[in-house]
């Protein structure tokens, strides 16, 4: 029996996906999990695997098309096989609540699908128990002609009918319409990832609320360049982004604390160790990367998410770091800072720098993050602002090192100094506890052997 | 001395569904049981009662067989017969978990275990050898609990005129009379039984209504019919002068402030049950206990050794044979490194098989009220149904609360004819988070019991057809 290849949900967030580039062609034998496909989300590029065995009969999304995810994006079957009837379908998105068409088209297709006498019923069943890409089919609510309603529809509500591709609970439906939640954005957390009643409420609490997909409008075909500018369709991470920062910059309330700190010893330490070999070799931002992650496990009244209706203090510091891309910002985490030695995080630092720009980055390795950092030090940049990553307390701004004429006993001497500069979500951090914050970040980095203590 | 991946103290629901699920998982698993595999459920309790009661209700059916236009002849009653049909099916449950050890290749080690470390245990065997066992990876503490007496009120059990639910499980003919102290499931079921053989039954309960923590209305109704049935029920009952005879016991009842004496053959005390766990070791490997005495675990059933854990009865209540079953599924999946679904405790369906039957699940209105969630109720009395009225058994009601803005289950009442069986739609809805709208729109077939939740359904959105 055929198997169909969706445009998958490759990242928590991602709703809709551009296919960079087919890894297959048609004709092709694959087997299940192997690639067939590149596909950019919102994040990251990422593979998109085979789900079963056979010859890919057929490609239905062309190489750099954008579609939104549960998109049918090709067909596996054998090579004998009479698969007409789901290419029928092609390019047309899975039914996204109130899309009729594309909806019937889908119930069209089930009927007749490969020819299978496996009655519709049967696969919605099935699709229950099995892995996500089936479930969206099987999820789909079949547009029977002469049926009652497919979804539960409530008395006077305006509670959506199960959307195809998403998993979730009737109660948690209502209390995401009611919220103005898009189930895309949501996480569940039931059984096989379905959406229950306590995913809604903490993502309404995390205020991970993305606004609803329909308001996106599907990405237009590259406009060709021509006179003074040229207009460039924003990538999936460009809108993760300008969604994200403006979540951010509204409603937050957000003030700024800003203070130089003394790098002699720090640069006294790293050339101790690079005198001991390359190999032991440390950045001064591996070193501040170590500091804050130690000073925030003693202040875990920074290390917090703002769940607009409680604060959650963290035990565990998971670091974010900002890496620029040629793409844009994106913030891989290292798990467990604190408890990293500076030769591990200066490891993982510089891995994940390098995937980040490579996009390869795995989803759980820019989610997760429990305060961040952002660095434009090598920019020249003496000091600068940084937007809070939501739903964190605040991000640590790091500007260039440089050699500056400080006062020190009432003597002119020059010194290595650092500019950083904090910004603090109001509702979490008060401007003293901020400022006990750098101080400790201070002790730490002014005397670096304590972060050995 | 042998040496298993997992060690069960005790084969109840609780270890013994916890056994077949490790040993399904391919761990090498071994049950102390000195008993009957089954425990007190497959023994001394669920099983053979509900054996008794189904004797109860033909009994009862019998009277209106006449209505039916089946006219029996003598009907003779014969609680020695009952009995010992009731023992009949026990040992065949129990005989049925035994084949199911031998499917799964688990070994019963017949005798009675201690902890000697938190990976070994000692058995003691019925012929009184000591053997020592060890598990790789774990050990469970799977030990019940058992009846207890009210020594504190005169009422220490001595298994002749006063007993508990395991002598009357086994008794060869019912008693003239009987009082029993205790209206929660076990005192229910038991007044249904003995009054149903013939009995003069005293029902006695300490609190304002019998079957405490049902739904008041659900209380109520079972109360009225048990009344109709000329069983004597005090509620709000103050018990005192117990006086303990050879084939008699006396004693003052004080309830609707009124103050009688009464004399019965036998009491048979059906209040409380404590868990077992002395004589296995807890103390000696710093097993942590709760407030109420039993053995505290987390949400993996570990205790607060790593690497012992603990479920069923022992573990803390609602001492419920499906609880416990499902604890020992978690602890098995634990084991075996599975990320198992959490338990979820606030939704375990609650059953008691009296005539009428009352099943429920989630919260009683009481509960809505005291947590101050704002809710919406229906109600669908049998008397309205017609399958109810096609088989002559219009008691009860199904009694659904919905939340008053998403309608979602918050609790379901059934008392009435299979109402234990009527229970388990709201269950899955309530384990899916379906409100009563999806409940509603599920066709239910015609005529059914089951209507009747449909319709509850329906009336809590002020929508009811047929009442």
């Amino acid at each position: 029996m055929a198997t169909k290849v969706f445009m998958e949900a490759l990242s928590p967030t991602m709703e809709e996906g551009r296919l960079v580039k087919w890894l297959k062609n048609e004709g092709d034998t694959v087997k299940s999990g192997e690639a067939l496909a590149e596909v950019e989300t919102d994040k990251a590029i990422m593979e998109l695997v085979a789900r079963g065995d056979g010859v890919l009969r057929k490609r239905l999304i062309n190489e750099g098309d954008t579609a939104p995810v549960g998109t049918l994006a090709g067909v596996i079957a054998t090579a004998d096989e009479n698969i007409d009837a789901l290419v029928a379908g092609a390019g047309a998105p899975a039914p996204a609540a109130g899309a009729p068409t594309p909806e019937k088209v889908v119930a069209t297709q089930q009927e007749t699908a490969g020819a299978s006498s496996i009655p519709r019923r049967a696969e919605e069943s099935q699709g229950e128990a099995s892995t996500p890409p089936q479930q969206k089919v099987a999820a789909t609510p079949p547009a029977s002609p002469g049926g009652g309603p497919a979804a539960p529809a409530p008395s006077g509500g305006n509670i959506q009918p199960p959307t195809g591709d998403v998993r979730s609970s009737p109660l948690a439906r209502r209390l995401a319409s009611e919220r103005g939640l898009d189930l895309h954005s949501v996480q569940g957390s039931g059984p096989n990832g379905r959406i229950i009643k306590r995913d809604i409420e903490a993502a309404a609490a995390a205020g991970a609320a993305a606004p609803s997909a329909a308001a996106v409008t599907p990405s237009a075909p590259v406009i060709p360049r021509e006179g003074d500018y040229h207009d460039e369709p924003l990538t999936s991470i460009r809108k993760t982004i300008a969604r994200r920062l403006g979540e951010s910059i509204g409603p937050i309330p957000t003030f700024y604390l800003t203070a130089e700190f003394d790098l002699t010893r720090v640069m006294e330490m790293r050339k101790a160790m690079t005198e001991l070999g390359d190999q032991f070799k440390v950045s001064v931002n591996d070193v501040l990367l170590k500091a804050t992650a130690v000073a925030l496990s003693q202040h875990p009244e920074v290390n917090a998410h703002w769940l607009n209706d409680k604060i959650r203090y963290h035990n565990r510091v998971h670091l974010g770091m900002a890496v620029a891309t040629d793409d844009g910002l994106i913030v891989p985490v290292i798990w467990d800072a604190d408890r990293k030695r500076m030769s591990e995080i200066s490891r993982e630092a510089k891995e994940l720098a390098k995937r980040a720009r490579e996009r390869k980055l795995k989803p759980e390795e820019f989610t997760g993050s429990t305060f961040s950092v952002s660095n434009l030090g090598m920019f020249g940049i003496d000091q600068f602002t940084a937007i809070i990553n939501p739903p964190e307390a605040g991000i640590l701004a790091i500007g260039t090192s440089e050699e500056k004429l400080v006062v020190v006993n009432g003597e002119p001497v020059v010194r290595s100094r650092v500019r950083v500069t904090m910004s603090c979500d109001h509702r979490i951090i008060d401007g003293a506890v901020g400022a006990k914050f750098l101080q400790t970040l201070r002790r730490l980095i002014e005397n670096p052997l304590m972060l050995v203590y | 001395m042998a040496s298993f991946d997992v060690i069960f103290i005790g084969g109840g629901p609780a270890g013994y569904v916890g056994a077949i699920r490790a040993a399904q998982l391919g761990l090498n698993t071994a049950v102390v049981e000195r008993e009957g595999l089954g425990g007190t459920c497959v023994i001394w309790g669920c099983i053979p009662a509900k054996a008794l009661l189904e004797a109860a209700y033909i009994a009862e059916k019998m009277k209106k067989a006449p209505d039916f236009g089946v006219t029996p002849g003598e009907v003779k009653l014969d609680y020695g017969v009952a009995m010992k049909r009731s023992r009949a099916v026990s040992t065949q449950n129990s005989k049925g978990v035994e084949f199911l050890f031998k499917k799964n290749k688990i070994t019963w080690i017949k005798g009675t275990a201690k902890l000697t470390g938190k990976n070994s245990v000692s058995v003691k065997t019925a012929d009184g050898k000591e053997e020592k066992h060890d598990a790789k990876k774990a050990v469970v503490i799977s030990t019940g609990s058992r009846v207890k007496g009210l020594p504190q009120i005169g009422l220490e059990l001595n298994k002749k005129t006063v007993i508990s639910s395991d002598e009357a499980l086994v008794l060869e003919k019912t008693p003239k009379s009987i009082a029993i102290v205790g209206a929660g499931a076990v005192g229910c079921e038991f007044a249904d039984v003995f009054s149903a053989f013939g009995s003069q039954v005293t029902l006695l309960e300490v609190m304002p209504n019998i079957l405490p923590v049902e739904d008041a209305d659900s209380s109520k109704e079972v109360e009225r019919a048990f009344k109709k049935r000329k069983i004597d029920v005090l509620t709000g009952a103050k018990i005192s002068n117990v006086k303990v005879g050879k084939d008699a016991v006396t004693m003052t009842v004080e309830a609707a402030g009124e103050k009688k004496e009464l004399k019965v053959d036998i009491v048979l005390v059906a209040a409380g049950r404590a868990p077992n766990i002395e004589e296995i070791g807890l103390k000696e490997q710093g097993v942590q206990l709760t407030d109420r005495g039993f053995i505290k675990i987390g949400e993996r059933m570990e205790t607060s050794v790593k690497g012992l854990y603990a479920i069923g009865d022992v573990a803390g209540p609602p001492m419920l044979a499906h609880k416990g079953e499902r604890e020992g599924v978690v602890v098995a999946e634990v084991i075996a490194g599975q990320h198992p679904h959490l338990f979820d405790y606030t939704n375990i369906p609650g059953a008691t098989y009296c005539h009428p039957e009352v099943a429920s699940v989630g919260l009683t209105e009481q509960q809505c009220k005291e947590r101050k969630i704002e809710y919406k109720v229906g109600k669908f009395p049998f008397s309205a149904s017609g399958r109810a009225r096609t088989s002559g058994e219009t008691e009860g009601f199904v009694k659904i609360i919905r939340g008053a803005k998403y309608g979602e289950i918050l609790g379901a009442h059934i008392v009435g004819s299979h109402a234990t069986e009527l229970i388990h739609e709201l269950v899955v809805a309530r384990t899916n988070e379906y409100t009563v709208e999806e409940v509603d729109l599920a066709i239910h077939a015609h005529p059914t019991l089951a209507e009747a939740v449909a319709e509850a359904s329906l009336d809590s959105l002020g929508k009811m057809i047929h009442a």
